[in-house]
């Protein structure tokens, strides 16, 4: 099909066009190349909590760095990693997707991401101040996080900064989506990832604004002389935990939702068959966002709520499971019976799919507040999430860097190499992270930078997997400047069973694609 | 221009994003160092502010010039309108997250600590209240008897006026609008300046509020729970006024110039849908805050 | 060095294969493993390891039955194999059967789970109460009944941790004075803390609740057989969160009374101690131990602290200028900061010898001396 964009493809050279770019294309590289960096960031913190943890006994780090890399790793990896990974892929993809010229308000969409830089200097710098950064957990709970020097500031500053770019970046999306669709591209007809990113927008929208209320009480508890979460002056620490988790428990769909839209692009696309339930896939994921606003103080069961919140909160954390469920059977659905074949994103696809249910299933365990009382600070809890956000979130990234690189750069990546980066991160993060599962059962708390004797094998095995895990990602940066540069001409269409308006435009995508709107069928 | 490339307006690549950033990174950087007393950061912030508000003036400037320059078409006015529309429900979000905890230290962490002998003997939880090793609360209003005493606000003076004073600046500004549709200029520009007038009047009352408060009543943000709370909260929704204030300043400037169709104002929309969210905001502050 | 690597590598690949022995059958998998809870010695410890095992079962099992049809269809309906693609993308009966089944087997999980929520909660008609407070890095427990207090911290030597020495086999888990409770009796515990949130937690008991300054949580056990029982703060509390262990004693009735006795004897002998005039040997030297006890953790062995974090000792204003405000810093603390009141962890001998070990040693010289009388009259 013809595109307008065969008229001019000027735009400036160097760094301006970059700094100054309003295309959502290279908005889109901008976050990507931000969050890759990011992941190297915070994987090199991973990897010195695990060195660190490799034997018991203190080695390489003192407890206070080591409470700074656990707090600053989680931060830069949620925050700086996965969050802006999927603004990247929201960026290139809706528009081609829903065959708009661009995001709604693109010189504001420069501005959500360049919000971005600046925030995460100031929490990698405050690792450099007097002090050292933020050390009280990514959970920051007070008062831990009321004592102690000026890192807890610089992260408070950080994340309204973060925050401030995530607002933006949903409105964009929301008015794009709403907005922007060519010609008979109805609701009910956009690309599933599409919908998750929709519905991801709406639970930024409600919950970042929350984290950022918490966090300013935090500052004015901190310097102001404000008693919010100080009994002394008829404030709770807890409810920092409150309003903190009103909006952590939305924050972690708010991180797998895209996810599962990804998901929800590749399978249909390798077995060569439409996607199983495409409107209860939409229900679902809306039920679980919805869901996710009431069901936060699961994070909580050992801060001593009344016996009623213990209650409702178990319960309505349980029935997450069935949404989620749902998805997972449509997808299980989608497969049957299908023409599957195994190129690397469709592998991805898969072992996200699985390895997710495992973490969703621990987390359903969690959900048990009884057992939690033995989970809760554990290793377990540890496992837990990385499953799901390893599993969920970053496995379908890297999927989705296979399954569009193609369309992006114009040139297929290396097939043999994209499949050895597969097997060597799926089978290190399983050796990493499984035994983890059992040393949390065992007793080890999370969060320490030493440990009892019993829990030294467990650790080792686990740290071995890290490392292996860590240095695969090598191998994927290589794959994909390798993929830059050069490689075989891809096609428009790419896959063989690739459906939606991305694949109809060429390979790479031009600078500008559907000026004038394609009309959908 | 590169509307030229569709019918949807795509602005050229823009340098003020980046400028933007740049002027937060030193606004939040000195702010950091301010509060932790290291040198200079009142300097940085000075650098931040002054970046930010250059950007402001030059940003707001072209967005003013494209839009009287024809080049937004109702599309990207009807992405205009969603982006709005969220941006102020992020706002009510925020808003939340305090409402909550004053709702939290009210309904459960006041009643617990009353119950919690052990620890803090003696004490009784009536709202309003700075906590077991607070100040104890005096009758609204009147001047504490000493240190250990604070006086609430009280709702039926000031406040009151105020929330009289917001309501009818809803009102004002929907006369405007109602100008504005009919191309009534005259009308828009009345009601528009009455609407700041009230504005600032509300603001004034306010600032002399909190000085009352500090200088008489002995409540500060230090006063436990009630006074975090309530100078938060009341605080917060009086820098939204301030803002709001600014904005319509702007589109009463750009009204007399002769901006603005019966077809095209957006951005005036904008800014009243703003004014009513500060507006309802008040409501809920001077239910909760100050009366109940 | 080698050897040990090789003797690791032996039990890494039998914790391995054991591990996914036992993974599958969990009822059998305990502590000798490390797979699962370590052996629970209260009911209550029980039928949480019951209620575990049984929550584990059912998702294995959905795990297994699920993926079976995944791994079918990757296996059977491949390209490779020739297969076509169906058409098919809906099925209403299918979709409701797979929302109504997963409900209700969340019902059936969520029956036993209230029950055993329930028991735990009812901290009703205790036999005894234990006060477990919270502080940065140790923790108090006192006993209204015997009136009795105590503070319990680690005692793993800085040695073994450095790794200048061989660990022990408590390694990390062993402390100086541990809470020692009666079997058989069912004991009620209160739980505060003093700066920051901790949790208390030993595992074979099934406890395990946050200490919150300002508030207080209550939870109960009841200990069936004698032992020592360990475990480790639970909620992070800053630097040596992973250094402040918990060890329950559990004794016969007779034996507990004793215990009780002996401690009260000691503490009476303590106080009499304080009250006499202390030479200046006697001061450095008792000020010395305290220090390495109570302040190294934050100021650090040298006095330097962390930089930002906690001050230094050494040529600080406040412990080389006037008494009365070095006094005053360490009784009361600083509201806000990791700085804790003393006064309610010390006698008036040991702040003396405290106060006075700083202002002497570490780097300052002063040369006075700080005695009891003083810190008596400053409380
Ligand atoms: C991507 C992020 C992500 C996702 C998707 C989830 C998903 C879930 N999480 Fe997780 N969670 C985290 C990230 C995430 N979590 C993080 C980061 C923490 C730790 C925070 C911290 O303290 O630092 C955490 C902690 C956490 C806790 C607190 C533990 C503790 O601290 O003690 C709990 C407790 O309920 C919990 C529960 C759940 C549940 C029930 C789900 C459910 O959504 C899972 C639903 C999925 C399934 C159940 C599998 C598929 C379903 C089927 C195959 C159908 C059939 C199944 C049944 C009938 C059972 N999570
Ligand atoms: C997105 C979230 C995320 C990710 C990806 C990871 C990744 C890893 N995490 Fe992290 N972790 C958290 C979130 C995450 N973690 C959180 C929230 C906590 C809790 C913190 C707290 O207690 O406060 C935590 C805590 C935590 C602990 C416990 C620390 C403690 O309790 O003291 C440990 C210990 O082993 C650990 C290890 C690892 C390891 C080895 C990885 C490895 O996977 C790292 C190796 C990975 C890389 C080197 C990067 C690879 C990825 C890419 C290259 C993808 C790029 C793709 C595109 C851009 C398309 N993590
Ligand atoms: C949990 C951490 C911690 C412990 C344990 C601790 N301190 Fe401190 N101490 C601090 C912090 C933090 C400050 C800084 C308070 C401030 O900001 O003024 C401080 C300040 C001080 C000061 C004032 C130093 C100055 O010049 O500002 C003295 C003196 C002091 N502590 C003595 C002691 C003594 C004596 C002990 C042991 C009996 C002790 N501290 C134990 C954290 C601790
Ligand atoms: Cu105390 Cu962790
Ligand atoms: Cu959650």
């Amino acid at each position: 099909m013809a595109t307008a964009a065969a008229h001019h493809e000027e735009h400036p050279g160097g760094l301006t066009r970059w700094l100054f770019t309003t295309n959502h294309k290279d908005i889109g590289t901008l976050y990507l190349w931000f969050a890759f960096i990011m992941f190297f960031v915070g994987g090199a913190m991973a990897m010195v909590i695990r060195a660190e943890l490799f034997q018991p006994g203190m080695q390489m780090v003192e407890p206070h760095f080591f409470n700074q890399m656990t707090t600053v790793h989680a931060l830069v990896m949620i925050f700086g990693g996965v969050m802006p990974a999927f603004v990247g892929l929201a960026n290139w993809q809706i528009p081609m997707m829903i065959g708009a010229p661009d995001m709604a308000l693109p010189r504001m969409n420069n501005w959500s991401f360049w919000l971005l830089p600046p925030a995460a200097t100031l929490l990698i710098m405050s690792l450099f101040m007097p002090g050292g950064g933020p050390a009280a957990g990514w959970t920051i709970y007070p008062p831990l996080s009321t004592q102690g020097g000026m890192g807890m500031d610089f992260a408070i500053l950080t994340i309204h900064m973060l925050g401030f770019s995530s607002i933006l970046g949903s409105m964009n999306i929301i008015a794009t989506i709403l907005n922007m669709r060519a010609p008979g591209m109805t609701l009910m007809k956009m690309p599933l990832f599409v919908w998750t990113w929709l519905i991801t927008a709406f639970l930024l929208l409600a919950a970042i604004p929350v984290l950022a209320g918490a966090v300013t009480m935090l500052l004015t508890d901190r310097h102001f002389g404000t008693s919010f979460f100080d009994a002394a002056g008829g404030g709770d620490p807890v409810m920092f935990q409150h309003v903190f988790w009103f909006f952590g428990h939305p924050e972690v769909y708010i991180l797998v939702l895209p996810a599962f839209g990804v998901f929800s692009q590749i399978i249909p696309t390798f077995a060569r068959k439409p996607l199983f339930g495409y409107s209860s896939m939409v229900f679902a994921t809306a039920t679980i966002a919805f869901l996710s606003f009431i069901v936060w103080a699961h994070h909580m069961y050992t801060v001593g709520m009344p016996m009623a919140g213990e209650l409702f909160f178990m319960y309505s954390t349980m029935l997450i499971a069935v949404p989620t469920g749902v998805k997972v059977f449509n997808w299980i659905a989608t497969m049957w019976r299908g023409s599957m074949t195994f190129e690397t994103p469709m592998l991805y696809a898969i072992a996200g799919v699985f390895l997710f249910t495992i973490g969703g299933l621990s987390g359903l365990m969690l959900a048990i507040t009884p057992a939690d009382f033995q989970y809760h600070d554990t290793y377990f809890v540890v496992a837990h999430f990385h499953y799901v956000i390893f599993a969920g979130s970053v496995l379908a990234l890297m999927g989705a860097a296979y399954f569009w690189l193609p369309k992006w750069t114009g040139h297929m990546y290396n097939e043999r190499l994209g499949k050895l980066h597969f097997w060597l991160t799926t089978i290190s993060f399983n050796v990493t992270f499984f035994p983890q599962h059992f040393l949390g059962l065992a007793g080890m708390p999370r969060r320490i930078p030493d440990y009892a004797l019993q829990f030294t094998e467990f650790n080792q095995i686990s740290s071995i997997g890290a490392f292996v895990l860590g240095l695969s990602q090598l191998l994927f940066l290589y794959i994909v400047v390798q993929t830059i540069k050069g490689g075989k001409q891809a096609t428009d269409r790419v896959w063989e069973g690739a459906e939606g308006l991305e694949w109809t435009v060429p390979s790479p995508a031009p600078y500008h694609t559907f000026a004038t709107a394609p009309q959908v069928k | 221009m590169s509307a030229a490339k569709g019918s949807y307006y795509l602005p050229d690549p823009s340098p003020w994003p980046v400028v933007t950033s740049v002027g937060l990174f030193f606004l939040a950087l000195g702010f950091i160092f301010l509060i932790n007393s290291v040198d200079g950061g009142q300097w940085l912030m000075l650098a931040g502010v002054l970046t930010i508000v250059y950007m402001m003036i030059r940003w707001f400037g072209q967005v003013i010039r494209e839009s009287e320059g024809g080049a937004y078409d109702d599309q990207v006015d009807r992405s205009f309108r969603w982006s709005m529309s969220w941006f102020i429900f992020s706002e009510i979000m925020f808003f939340a997250a305090f409402f909550g905890a004053l709702f939290y230290a009210r309904q459960f962490a006041g009643p617990w600590l009353d119950n919690t002998e052990l620890l803090w003997p003696g004490f009784d939880f009536n709202w309003p209240s700075a906590g077991p090793e607070g100040p104890a609360a005096a009758t609204p209003s009147t001047p504490p008897a000493g240190p250990n005493q604070f006086s609430p606000m009280g709702a039926w003076g000031i406040p009151a006026i105020n929330t009289a004073i917001l309501l009818s600046s809803g009102f004002t500004v929907t006369m405007a609008h109602w100008g504005i549709q009919k191309d009534n200029r005259g009308q828009l520009v009345t009601w528009l300046f009455l609407t700041i007038v009230l504005a600032i009047v509300f603001v004034g009352l306010q600032a002399y509020e909190y000085v009352h408060a500090y200088t008489e009543l002995g409540l500060t943000l230090g006063t436990g729970i009630y006074g975090a709370t309530f100078f938060m909260l009341t605080g917060f929704h009086g820098f939204h006024v301030t803002v709001g204030t600014i904005m319509l300043s702007v589109i009463l400037g750009r009204s007399i110039k002769g901006h603005f169709t019966s077809g095209h104002h957006f951005g005036f929309e904008g800014v009243a849908w703003y004014w009513h969210f500060v507006d309802v905001v008040w409501l809920g502050l001077f239910i909760f805050v100050y009366w109940l | 060095m080698l050897k040990s690597c090789v003797i690791n590598l032996k039990h890494i690949l039998y914790r391995l294969f054991s591990g996914m022995g036992m993974s599958l059958v969990p009822g059998l998998a305990f502590a000798e493993y490390g797979l699962n809870f370590q052996r629970p010695v209260t009911a209550i410890a029980h039928e949480l390891l019951w209620l575990h095992n049984a929550i584990l079962i059912i998702c294995v099992a959905i795990l297994v039955i699920v993926f079976s049809f995944m791994f079918y269809a990757i296996i059977m309906h491949r390209k490779g194999r020739g297969h076509q693609a169906a058409k098919f993308h809906d099925n209403t009966t299918l979709e409701i059967v797979w929302t109504v089944i997963p409900f209700v087997i969340l019902v059936v999980m969520a029956v036993p789970s209230t029950a055993t929520l329930l028991k735990m909660d009812d901290t009703s008609n205790p036999d005894m109460t234990v006060q477990i407070v919270g502080y940065q890095w140790k923790w108090k427990y006192e006993y209204p009944e015997q009136d009795l207090s105590f503070f319990s911290a680690l005692t793993t030597p800085r040695e073994q941790i450095e790794n200048q020495a061989d660990k022990g086999e408590n390694y990390l888990l062993e402390v100086d004075n541990p809470m020692v409770l009666p079997v058989g009796k069912k004991i009620r515990f209160v739980l505060t803390a003093n700066d920051v949130l901790h949790a208390w937690w030993v595992p074979q008991l099934g406890v395990k609740k946050d200490a919150i300054p300002g508030y207080i949580n209550e939870m109960w056990t009841q200990i069936d057989e004698p032992g020592t029982y360990r475990g480790q703060c639970a909620e992070l509390c800053g630097k040596d969160h992973g250094f402040m262990p918990i060890v329950v004693e559990a004794v016969s009735e007779e034996e507990f009374a004793k215990w009780a006795s002996v401690q009260k004897a000691k503490m009476v002998a303590a106080e009499t101690r304080a009250a006499k005039t202390w030479s200046r040997d006697e001061l450095m030297e008792r000020g010395e131990q305290i220090y390495k006890q109570a302040c190294v953790a934050c100021h650090g062995a040298t006095g330097a602290g962390i930089p930002g974090v906690f001050p230094a000792i050494t040529g600080s204003k406040i412990s080389t200028g006037p008494v009365a405000a070095h006094l005053d810093i360490v009784l009361n603390g600083k509201a806000g900061t990791a700085m804790q009141a003393f006064k309610g962890q010390l006698n008036d001998a040991d702040l003396a010898a405290v106060v006075t070990y700083e202002r002497n040693a570490l780097g300052n010289k002063k040369g006075d001396l700080v005695q009891p009388a003083e810190v008596k009259a400053l409380r």
